[in-house]
């Protein structure tokens, strides 16, 4: 143990029967140090950190806290010992107070009430000291999500965390409460906390870390320090070879293909979309981005067929479609990518060649009997075209990567030659190999002269593909913006929802 | 201690796990058996030997099964559309009550094979009819078809006995509340001589193959699986949820009615209210041993018929009540339950 080390694992690892999830990792964290450990989907990141917390058991090798060996697979000894961990997917109870969502779990089950002034108190002197605002008192429910994970950073400091694991913080931010998040982290750092957190962002590692630990199939393969590498050298590490996103390509565009007026859906009360206009040209990406929750989700269900607009038009080729079922729509052309692969993607519990055929099983039939043999030869078409890994017709699909899954969804609409594509966060959870593969698929198809409609809340994405942009803020879109035009500055107040229409395209 | 998800369900482990189920049901009412002070081996062994131990005992086993096998059909397609149709007993005496009304003069003149046909087709619409009502409750309004069809069963069952009590009342039956027979002319023909075993099985196993065909290979089949196994990805990719589960539902329904009618003109001749010993039930805990699977429902079927024959022969041979074959079940399910978790997860430390 080095001076100053508050954290060490020493050898670990873990075996989910023939995969080895972590081999041999050996890292250690200062005192007052923010360490990024960075890696691929599947590299084994969230595996270490559960070990560290005592989630899963290590098969080999041991976690010290300040010299002194953690038991294994005892959560309860990591948070005495002072090891705080906010998970990717919150762990909290919507219908209770915030106060009570950081209380449980720290009194004594046997205790009869509850100290509130106190919990309150401290709660309170909390949040002053590390600018974690938040109020006591309300309810997990009405709080967005950057509040949400506040309130977990908090429970963890609660129960005198002197070092935290966050995974995949910045999953669920936008990216202004990313950068206030960091901001946090490095007040809490310079407060002696020691912070881990885990990404697969490059830029937020760059930005907020001190020092960078690459994982890589389990494997520790580099450390850094951050201010003496940089982000093309940790790309690199991490996948194992140059990768870079693909780029756009001058073009020309072509007519009008999708043309959205006046669009408005109403959802519990509520405005989801206010009298959206667009108009989608062939051979052009036009890139909708927003912060999460404006609309984005009801565009995508009402261009795919799935909701029902109240008011307004939208036409493929002059005619209306804002009625159709999903069913006319692949029968017209339009591709259509779900903004949740896992929930309306793909039934993770059929084989591959059923999900590559599900969208148009009546023309893989014959008297309503599937024909299973030119269904598996196509799948088998889709998994070659696509480069779709790990995957045979017959596999389950749930068992292949999410990058994987999302290659066999864009195959399954783009196999078809669609005039159309909704591209609804077609990369959101996807590591820097297959973002680079569904950019460059979603280019090819522009460049087959495909309109394109791409939904993403990945403002480097949505710059990089879209030939214009538009953003979207409480259910309205703003005027188109060409790529060319845009600025940080400007975007960042399109998705405020501040825009001029003035400089209109 | 958690539980991991098995990447793969192998066949092997669904064919096992319902064994298993049973082994470790009956090692448990075994000690029940013993507290009641009749050693399990005996009474085990009565069990077999009033179930298979004699011409007579077979043909009652098979007799008692092939109702059994269209319950556990009608159930096992619906639960795999996640449609919870727990009104079988209903169903099946929709489709008992449309079998004898018709069946008793109506049809009588027709050809025997049309009027058979007339008959199971009647049998079936009463039964599907009466599942659609929840199933479209359920599609409509989101009302639970757990609650519905369970209540629908005690509806129907004074529902029949209103039936046997009034219009449909056998005048020569010396006031015993039933209903008026089949005609003699269009009972099914009996399949072994001197026994109440009937075609009405060759027909349930028929049923069960088709059945089986329409699931593995069909678009409907195909989109069944779907929307029972994803219905927001089945909807998504254009499988017309509300559709698909009508259709499930019309057919489950339809089993089951098919179920009633068949017992009417088989072995029974004409409708009382005590005429299912809950054929409807059953048929839950015979497509949970199956596994849901067409081919499974059989075996399970014949499985569970050996238990409620064989447990009246073992009580009377030994004294031990005959509600032993209910409690026998009714583990079964739940060692069922718990091998089903098995064969889909694993157990890590």
């Amino acid at each position: 143990m080095t001076v100053g080390d508050v954290l060490e694992l020493d050898g670990i690892t873990k075996r989910f029967g023939a995969l080895v999830a972590n081999d041999d990792v050996t890292l250690s964290l200062k005192k007052g140090e923010v360490l990024a450990l960075l890696g691929e989907n599947g590299a084994g990141k969230t595996t270490l950190m559960n070990i560290l917390f005592g989630h899963y058991a290590a098969d080999a090798g041991e976690v010290r806290v300040l010299g002194k060996p953690l038991p294994s697979a005892k959560p309860r000894a990591a948070i005495a010992a002072g090891v705080g961990m906010v998970h990717q997917h919150f762990t909290l109870a919507g219908n209770l107070t915030v106060l009570e969502n950081i209380v449980i779990g720290s009194e004594s089950l046997w205790k009869v009430g509850m100290d509130r002034e106190g919990a309150e108190r401290k709660i309170r002197a909390l949040s002053a000291q590390f600018g974690l605002p938040v109020d006591p008192a309300a309810r997990i429910g009405d709080l967005s999500v950057g509040e949400r994970q506040r309130v977990e950073i908090l429970k963890a400091l609660y129960r005198e965390a002197r070092i935290l694991i966050l995974d995949e913080p910045t999953a669920v931010l936008a990216r202004p409460e990313a950068e206030q998040l960091f901001t946090i982290l490095r007040g809490m750092a310079k407060g002696g906390l020691s912070i881990i957190f885990i990404s697969h962002k490059l830029h937020e590692v760059m930005g907020a870390s001190d020092r960078v630990v690459v994982l890589r199939a389990g494997k520790v393969v580099a450390e850094r320090v951050t201010a003496e590498t940089t982000a093309a050298e940790l790309a690199e590490l991490m996948v194992g070879r140059a990768v870079a996103r693909p780029k756009r390509a001058a073009h020309e565009a072509g007519a009008p293909v999708v043309v959205a007026e006046g669009l408005s859906v109403t959802k519990g009360g509520g405005m989801a979309l206010d009298r959206v206009r667009f108009e989608v040209r062939a051979g052009e990406i036009l890139g909708i981005v927003g912060v999460s929750g404006n609309g984005q989700a009801m565009l995508g269900r009402a261009l795919s067929g799935l909701a029902r607009p109240d008011a307004g038009t939208i036409t493929f080729d002059g005619r209306d479609i804002s009625r159709i079922t999903p069913r006319q729509a692949v029968k017209l052309g339009i591709g259509r990518v779900p903004e949740d692969r896992q929930a309306q993607g793909v039934v993770g519990d059929l084989a591959v060649w059923e999900n590559a055929v599900l969208e148009r099983l009546r023309d893989f039939s014959r008297f309503g009997f599937v024909r299973r043999r030119a269904a598996e030869a196509h799948a088998a078409g889709l998994i070659g075209r696509f480069d779709i890994r790990g995957a045979a017709p017959a596999t389950r699909t749930r068992l292949l990567s999410g990058g994987n899954m999302q290659k066999l969804i864009l195959g399954r609409n783009l196999a078809a030659g669609p005039r159309f594509l909704l591209a609804n966060q077609p990369t959101r959870g996807l590591d820097e190999g297959a973002i680079a593969g569904v950019h460059a698929e979603l280019l090819m198809a522009r460049a087959e002269g495909a309109a394109i409609l791409l939904i993403s809340e990945d403002l480097d994405e949505a710059v990089g593909l879209s030939d214009r942009l538009q953003a979207i803020s409480k259910g309205r879109l703003s005027e188109p913006i060409l790529a060319e035009d845009v600025d940080a500055r400007r975007l960042g107040l399109m998705m405020a929802g501040v825009w001029e229409t003035r400089d209109a395209v | 201690m958690r539980f991991e998800r098995r990447e793969e369900v192998s066949v092997a482990a669904l064919v096992i796990a319902p064994l298993l189920a049973v082994v470790a049901a009956l090692m448990l009412c075994a000690g029940l058996i013993a507290l009641a002070g009749v050693s399990p081996w005996v009474a085990y062994g009565e069990m077999l030997r009033g179930a298979f131990g004699s011409r007579l005992a077979v043909t009652e086993t098979f007799t008692r099964a092939s109702p059994l096998i269209l319950t556990g059909l009608a159930a096992a397609v619906a639960f795999r559309a996640r449609l919870w149709n727990i009104g079988g007993e209903g169903q099946f005496y929709m489709g008992a009550l449309a079998a004898a009304a018709l069946g008793h003069s109506a049809l009588v003149g027709w050809p025997v094979p049309l009027a058979w046909a007339a008959l199971a087709a009647a049998g079936m619409a009463a039964g599907a009819m009466l599942l659609l009502v929840p199933a479209v409750l359920r599609l409509r309004f989101g009302v639970d078809e757990v609650v519905t069809t369970l209540l629908l069963n005690f509806i129907v069952l004074l529902f029949v006995g209103l039936m046997v009590e009034g219009v449909l009342k056998d005048p020569m039956a010396f006031g015993w509340p039933q209903s008026v027979p089949v005609a003699a002319g269009l009972r099914l023909p009996d399949l072994v001589p001197r026994s109440r075993l009937h075609v009405g099985i060759v027909l349930a196993v028929v049923v069960v193959l088709v059945v089986w065909l329409v699931q593995a290979r069909t678009v409907f089949g195909a989109e069944t699986r779907a929307a029972g196994l994803n219905p927001a990805a089945a909807a998504f990719a254009g499988v017309p949820i509300t559709a698909t589960l009508v259709k499930v539902a019309l057919l489950s329904g339809g089993l089951a009615g098919l179920a009633g009618a068949i017992e009417v003109l088989g072995p029974v001749g004409y409708v009382t209210t005590t005429m299912s010993p809950g054929f409807g039930y059953a048929g839950i805990v015979v497509a949970m041993l199956a596994a849901l699977h067409p081919v499974g429902v059989v075996a399970a079927s014949v499985f569970v018929a050996t238990v409620f024959v064989g447990a009246d022969a073992m009580s009377r041979a030994t004294g031990v009540p005959s509600f032993i074959a209910d409690v026998i079940m009714s583990v079964a399910l739940l060692a069922m339950l718990v091998a089903l978790l098995f064969t889909t997860y694993r157990v890590r430390r």
